[in-house]
């Protein structure tokens, strides 16, 4: 789908190539993560697929075509195209910013309208509410993904997407980068991703190709990357606690099945029943969910003793920590380091339980890799 | 932008001169003379009001067409910039009776020849805020434009001239304030308006013509002011989430 041949870029006033003689195939369909250190030459290799820079020499292959040959306004146009700082642009409305491309390609207002309000739901923005504000009304989550959607919106084959989820807190991240990967799954687009962070990398690569100084070090996939690094310096990119990495490439939902554990209450569950289950669960803790499974709390051994009541809405506590299921097991880590628990309730997008991972599942999934 | 405003500060200052050695003299004062005169000659004020507008909305609306393109071309040609910037800076600081007086030989005398010299005294305050209000959209902005297959002429008119309206705006705001009062010492080479009362005033030491001229030139100067700011706060507040 993008292919690369012996591409090199030389800035004018510098001696040495940003890009050296690279050779690179994304297949379609694929995410190709390019990783470094800053100044390696990787935002430069994915600005050169849509001409933002020319190659100084060596040819580019888009879907087969000669990029180098086509004329830069249509090559962009069906490349989405989504850069760290997002560049929303902050005269126009969600809605207009989100239209720039079918605004380009002169497509019909009631065909545009559809599509960008089609775009908004699907990256969670309700076009109603957010469709007419201006991009300084939005928080940085929002703004990303506006920018995803903008860039998606003509659903072009191929996206370039450098550092998009860059500017936000590492909650919000995690929770973009799930989202991105659950549409990915749908939408099956031909990515360049670029990124710094090689958590990212290994978390959203279909394949990974580690840069530095300008050239191309290694492009494997993940799994690869982290069982045989190719020298010292991927090694020491994907660092040593190579088996913790691992917990990005596994999803949740791959080992809910394998987990046995105590089934959930509802809420009119009388207390011995509770009991029972409490005492046989390896958490100590037995969830609570209502008539339609949806989560409603999680009852403890120490609540049984503290609180009186009949049934087991009258013990039950909020529970803070639920992920959905295509979240890592890396995110499961994290929610339940900073609950405090050993343990994280696993829900889909409606809330509805589907299980709960513990500590101990994430330590089985190691070992056995290791 | 120092010239012009001595020169008009001369004129009032004269204008107070003689206006203070006659309230010594003569009965009626200097205020209800003034009053009768505005009574006794609104036909013609309103007409001199008139062609002063007249003769500033066109410097300007010229102005700004001249100074909008330049700006944007010096956007993309920075090596140029620093020479347009400095021409223009040095045309502004050229008194307005020599710039006046250099006119006359080259356009003979009249309307035209105030445009022009106005034309070139608006033509640095637009310039510099067209160019600088392109230079200061981040760039990521204009990167996202291109990226997206936006071509060169859009990514002027859709992004790069709405984004710097607000400070061009301004600029045309400045210019125009200034031009309303050189625009009276246009009158000199026979531009009409109201300096045209305040030079007979000074030659027939008629002090109400002197000071109704110079308070007509403030009010046209202050409408201008208010309008145009009322304007710019309106486009800054596009996009700052009010609309």
């Amino acid at each position: 789908m993008i292919k690369l041949e012996n591409v090199t870029k030389k800035f004018p006033g510098m001696e040495k190539p940003a890009v050296n003689d690279l050779n690179l195939e994304v297949k379609k369909g694929d995410v190709c993560v390019l990783v470094g250190p800053s100044g390696c030459g990787k935002t430069t290799t994915m600005k050169m697929i849509n001409r933002i820079h020319e190659p100084t020499s060596g040819t580019i292959y888009v879907d087969g075509e000669d990029a180098l040959k086509m004329d830069p306004i249509k090559l962009r146009l069906d490349i989405g195209y989504v850069i760290q700082e997002i560049g929303l642009f902050p005269h126009m409305t969600i809605e207009e910013n989100v239209a720039t491309v079918p605004n380009e390609k002169n497509w019909p207002k009631d065909k545009t309208k559809k599509q960008v309000n089609e775009m908004l739901k699907l990256v969670g923005l309700d076009p109603e509410v957010y469709g007419n504000r201006y991009p300084s009304a939005l928080s940085g989550g929002q703004r990303q993904r506006v920018g995803v959607a903008r860039a998606m919106v003509s659903d072009p084959p191929i996206m370039l997407m450098d550092e998009p989820f860059g500017a936000v807190d590492p909650i919000t991240r995690a929770r973009l980068q799930n989202e991105f990967l659950r549409i990915q799954e749908r939408i099956e687009k031909t990515i360049v991703f670029v990124t710094h962070d090689i958590d990212e990398a290994i978390k959203m690569g279909d394949s990974i190709a580690v840069m530095r100084n300008g050239n191309l070090i290694q492009h494997s996939t993940p799994d690869e990357l982290l069982s045989s690094p190719k020298d010292e310096f991927v090694a020491n990119l994907v660092g040593r606690n190579r088996s913790i990495k691992r917990l990005h490439l596994i999803r949740i939902r791959e080992i809910l099945e394998e987990v046995d554990r105590a089934k959930p209450a509802p809420e009119d569950m009388p207390l011995d029943d509770i009991k029972k289950r409490v005492s046989d669960s390896d958490i100590r803790s037995v969830i609570v969910v209502d008539n339609d499974n949806k989560l409603k709390g999680v009852i403890g051994v120490s609540d049984l003793k503290r609180k009186t009541g009949e049934v087991a809405a009258d013990y039950m506590n909020e529970i803070e920590q639920s992920i959905t299921s295509d979240a890592t097991l890396n995110d499961a880590l994290s929610v339940m380091l900073e609950a405090g628990e050993g343990y994280v309730a696993v829900v889909n997008e409606d809330d509805v339980y589907q299980g709960t991972i513990t500590l101990g599942d994430l330590l089985n999934v190691v070992k056995e890799d290791s | 932008m120092v010239s012009p405003m001595i020169s008009l500060l001369d004129l009032l200052y004269a204008a107070g001169n003689r206006a203070a050695l006659l309230t010594q003299a003569a009965a009626p004062s200097t205020f209800a003379r003034t009053i009768q005169y505005i009574q006794r000659r609104s036909d013609m004020l309103g007409d001199l009001v008139l062609e002063h507008l007249w003769l500033v909305v066109v410097s300007v609306g010229i102005a700004v067409v001249v100074s909008v393109i330049l700006g944007v071309v010096i956007s993309y040609r920075t090596s140029l910039a620093s020479t347009v910037l400095a021409i223009c800076q040095i045309l502004m600081t050229i008194p307005s009776m020599a710039m006046l007086g250099f006119m006359v030989p080259l356009f003979g005398i009249g309307f035209t020849t105030g445009v022009i010299a106005l034309i070139l005294y608006a033509l640095l305050p637009v310039v510099r805020n067209t160019y600088t209000g392109i230079r200061e959209i981040s760039p990521a902005v204009v990167e996202s434009a291109v990226g997206m297959g936006m071509s060169e002429w859009r990514v002027l008119t859709k992004i790069k001239i709405p984004l710097a309206r607000p400070v061009i705006m301004a600029g045309i705001r400045t210019a125009t304030v200034m031009v309303v009062g050189i625009a009276a010492i246009a009158a000199y080479v026979g531009a009409g308006g109201l300096g045209e009362l305040i030079f007979q005033g000074i030659s027939r030491s008629n002090e109400p013509m002197i000071i109704v001229g110079a308070i007509g030139v403030s009010i046209i100067a202050l409408v201008f002011d208010f309008v145009l700011s009322w304007g710019e706060r309106r486009l800054a507040a596009i996009g700052k989430g009010g609309s």
